[in-house]
């Protein structure tokens, strides 16, 4: 990402946290009546910069802190301590002036009028963030085009499928020009198609604006097909911050290819690094790296025993992460 | 609400907007300027909403206009039991009934549907109003806006009609006058228990049955005369929450009767002074509960 | 029905109650805001036997009865919504009712089961207190022999089965309207004032008092409090609310059949 790269040598950051600090008081009840008080550190003394025009994965298991920091990066959540500024503005303090430079999808909360056209939906937007006419029409003709929209504008949301609508939701982030994008699971859900008209949308608004980019994902692909940087977050501390094939080398991921052969059988032969790491009655699970080809593994084996079906897992984030986290601790 | 939005943006920032960050318009005049066009942008895509489902619609309206009419013939059946209730006719009662059914379907209208506070906090659907750059309050306020609520308007303007033809006001100056001003200020300060109870759900966020007791409740207990009542509960309804700015003091006035707690006549006057009162007071509450939902997160 | 599905029924009453009791800092609110409706009410009652002694037949303090027994049942009958008939005609809605008719158990008590289960839980949690309230603070004519108040409650267990055949007929409409919603003000609207709860019923002059008295709203809240009143022959009472309990459910199972008849044409 040349694009990204030169932003960032050139200009200062435009994300920047030091030291950000988000604590909860967290009520629970231990009996009836009776209430027990305690401190959550959602966020621990996070810090980091992100340069203009970066594509950064946020990653990290559930409750590490992600959706936390992203509410404290959009204004949501004002933070306990620490210093935080996006585009030199502090979040917090100046909601409203900052949600002009920002653009938010949340990932499983369609922020589109249910009931009405997708374009009524837009032309709120239009109004509501006072977007001159014809930079209005200029971003909404190009989100319609990369997006293929032109034929759902007129049919209202709760018709859309997920992706469609997925794909609906990123345009409404973007038709104000948003310097920033922060999306929350962007393809979960997605089918294949629409995982990939949604990453080579994301890619192409990154590399043309310079939209800043920040995605939190459960799909790994998502992070090795847009990001060239993923921050790792657990118990609100960031763990990794670097390229991906770092985090590769930290825990190499593997895939798995489940198999169902006619009947019961021993674990099959694979070629070597591929073994099989589960069998239960005629269907057996093998895994490999997530580098290699599935194509050959499939070819060895469906010429040796009588395959009736297969397919193949990619492997998560949470799995690439608990690698990592056990290769550390034998470390 | 649409037309006082307007198109060209009166806050006159309208271009700025994107380019460099928006101008921030005049700090507090602009603020609520903002506050009526975003009002006005939300409400008229839920009007158009609603029109997905017209069937509904029509019932949801004439529902709501049943209700109260049969709310209304609950007293009518009263009526034609005795000739005066804690020593008001049923004209008079349905002056009080007219005046207080009026003003809170006008604030049940414009800003009814903040007690589903609550439940956006429990969903999480409150985050997306946050990251938009116009007043959460005010989007909260046009969330789910629906002219069907004008069937307790209309209704409650049929019951002051059918009482001013009944009754023998003495009109002066001052009376006629009072009138407007008793209706606006009347939903003034029901629009403030309204906003104030939903401040109330960022605290508690299952609580929103609470904010029925002050509001529909509240109405149905100013439908009634102030002689009904215990003094103490007069009393909480005059200091406390003060309801009886709606329609018991200055219907005291139009009617010319005596009044609750032994109050001086001027403070029929008062009711304007008292909404824009609660309204702060309640705006405050509001930014007190938006400021705690932010540092807490839920 | 074998013991097995009495035991599945059992279990899914039992789930509507505990539903129902998580919510705690709502059920204060109900608790409070019954209160205060009630608090209201009674004072415009007062009132009105203060001008009439007597009127319909009830004194003062049965009256005043009356209004906090309104507030107490008025929750657990879901006489103006809040019963099981949003989450049913949600459930039409998205076609999610197409997985309830592929459970193994019967569709209407299904439902039925559900509802007893939160109605159990309303009268307890929500009813209770103000009750207790009201009978502190203000003259209440209540009765001292038990089997007076084991009376009441059978008559409050069968207004829970009209209450329930009533919410579960409107919850169908949703089959064929795509939104349900007016309906259901429509019903919790004639229920508030056919069952007495704006005014009792034997208040109602003439022939509108005549009519209502025998429509169906009237098992839920002048059935109960009559016979906790002493003011009607508890069997004749039972009898009429289990005749329209009879055949309000008898039609809610023949309008379910030919409405599950076009789910499964449709294709769910």
């Amino acid at each position: 990402m040349t694009d990204g790269d030169g932003a960032a040598a050139g200009g200062a950051a435009f994300i920047e946290l030091d030291g950000v600090e988000k604590v909860f008081d967290v009520r629970r009840k231990t009996g009836f009546l009776k209430r027990e008080r305690r401190e959550v550190r959602a966020v621990d003394g996070l810090s980091f910069t992100v340069a203009r025009g970066e594509m950064v994965g946020y990653i990290g298991p559930n409750g590490a802190g992600k959706s936390t920091t992203i509410k404290m990066l959009t204004g949501i959540l004002t933070p306990s301590g620490g210093r935080l500024r996006v585009a030199g503005i502090d979040p917090s303090r100046e909601r409203t002036r900052l949600a002009h430079r920002i653009g938010v999808v949340f990932g499983q909360r369609t922020t589109l009028w249910w009931d009405l056209p997708l374009i009524d939906s837009y032309r709120l937007m239009h109004r509501m963030y006072r977007i001159p006419d014809a930079r209005y029409r200029e971003n909404l003709d190009r989100c319609v085009e990369l997006l293929q929209l032109a034929e759902l504008l007129e049919v209202p949301v709760r018709q859309l499928s997920l992706g469609q609508r997925m794909r609906g939701d990123i345009a409404a982030a973007l038709l104000h020009d948003p310097d920033v994008l922060y999306l929350d699971e962007p393809t979960i859900g997605l089918d294949v198609v629409s995982k990939a008209k949604v990453r080579g949308f994301l890619r192409d608004v990154n590399a043309e604006r310079g939209t800043t980019v920040l995605l939190t994902t459960h799909d790994l692909q998502d992070i090795e097909q847009l990001c060239s940087r993923v921050m790792v977050i657990d118990h609100g501390r960031l763990m990794y911050d670097g390229p991906l094939a770092g985090l590769h080398e930290v825990g190499e991921s593997e895939r798995t290819l489940v198999v169902d052969l006619e009947r019961e059988l021993p674990p099959v032969e694979a070629p070597a690094p591929a073994r099989v790491v589960r069998v239960e009655g005629p269907r057996q699970w093998l895994a490999f790296p997530a580098s290699a080809s599935a194509a050959g593994l499939v070819a060895a084996i469906a010429a040796r025993y009588p395959l009736v079906d297969l397919s193949v897992r990619e492997p998560d984030i949470e799995a690439v992460i608990a690698k990592m986290y056990a290769e550390r601790a034998s470390a | 609400m649409t037309e006082a939005a307007g198109t060209a943006g009166p806050a006159g920032s309208a271009g700025a907007a994107g380019v460099d960050g928006p101008g921030r318009p005049g700090p507090r005049r602009g603020r609520v300027l903002e506050g009526l066009r975003a009002y006005g942008l939300i409400a008229a895509m839920w009007i158009r909403s609603t029109m997905a489902y017209r069937t509904s619609f029509v019932l949801m309206t004439v529902a709501n206009f049943a209700m109260t009419v049969l709310d209304f013939v609950a007293i009518l059946l009263m009526f034609s039991q005795v000739d005066a209730l804690g020593g008001w006719s049923l004209a008079e009662v349905a002056f009080l009934y007219g005046v207080s059914g009026v003003s809170f379907g006008l604030a049940d209208l414009a800003v009814g549907s903040m007690e589903r506070l609550g439940r956006r906090v429990r969903d999480g659907t409150l985050d997306t109003l946050l990251v938009r750059p116009v007043p959460v309050l005010a989007q909260m306020a046009a969330d789910r806006f629906a002219l069907r609520r004008l069937g307790r308007v209309t209704q409650g303007v049929l019951v002051l009609v059918y009482a001013l033809v009944l009754l023998d006001v003495d009109w002066t100056v001052a009376k006629v006058l009072l009138m407007p001003v008793m209706l606006l200020s009347g939903a003034g300060i029901f629009c403030a228990v309204f906003v104030a109870a939903a401040a109330f759900q960022f605290v508690a966020q299952d609580a929103s049955e609470v904010a029925n007791a002050f509001t529909y409740g509240g109405t149905t207990m100013l439908q009634y005369p102030p002689t009904v009542f215990a003094q103490d509960l007069v009393r909480g309804a005059t200091f406390v929450v003060p309801l009886a700015f709606v329609n018991w003091l200055p219907a005291g006035y139009v009617l010319d009767r005596p009044f609750p707690l032994a109050l001086p006549e001027w403070v029929a006057f008062t009711p304007p002074l008292v909404a824009v009162a609660c309204c702060a007071l309640a705006g405050l509450a509001w930014r007190a509960g938006l400021r705690s939902y932010r540092s807490t997160g839920s | 029905m074998g013991v097995g599905s009495g035991r599945l029924y059992a279990a899914v009453a039992a789930g509507g109650f505990r539903r129902y009791a998580t919510y705690r800092a709502a059920t204060a609110a109900g608790v409070f805001t019954n209160t205060v409706f009630g608090l209201i009410l009674v004072y415009t009652y007062l009132a009105l036997w203060e001008e009439r002694p007597h009127l319909g037949g009830y004194d003062q303090a049965q009256a005043v009865t009356f209004v906090w027994l309104g507030q107490a049942l008025l929750a657990a009958l879901a006489i103006g919504g809040g019963g099981m008939e949003n989450e049913l005609m949600e459930r039409i809605r998205t076609g999610d009712i197409a997985v309830d008719l592929y459970r193994p158990a019967d569709l209407q008590l299904w439902w039925l089961a559900a509802d007893v289960g939160r109605a159990v839980f309303q009268l307890l949690g929500r009813g209770v207190v103000p009750f207790v309230f009201g009978a502190l603070l203000f003259p209440v004519a209540l009765p001292r022999e038990v089997s007076a108040w084991a009376l009441f409650l059978v008559a409050v267990a069968l207004a829970m089965l009209v209450g329930f055949a009533l919410r579960y007929l409107v919850a169908l409409s949703a089959f064929w309207l795509m939104d349900g919603t007016g309906v259901a003000h429509m019903a919790w609207i004639a229920g508030l004032f056919c069952s007495g709860m704006l005014l009792p019923l034997n208040v109602f002059p003439g022939a509108l008092g005549e009519v209502v008295r025998v429509l169906p709203w009237s098992s839920l809240l002048q059935g109960p409090a009559d016979v906790l009143l002493g003011e009607a022959d508890p069997v004749g009472v039972f009898v009429f609310q289990a005749s329209w309990a009879v055949a309000l459910l008898a039609l809610g199972r023949l309008v379910q059949s030919v409405a599950t008849r076009r789910v499964v044409v449709q294709g769910g």
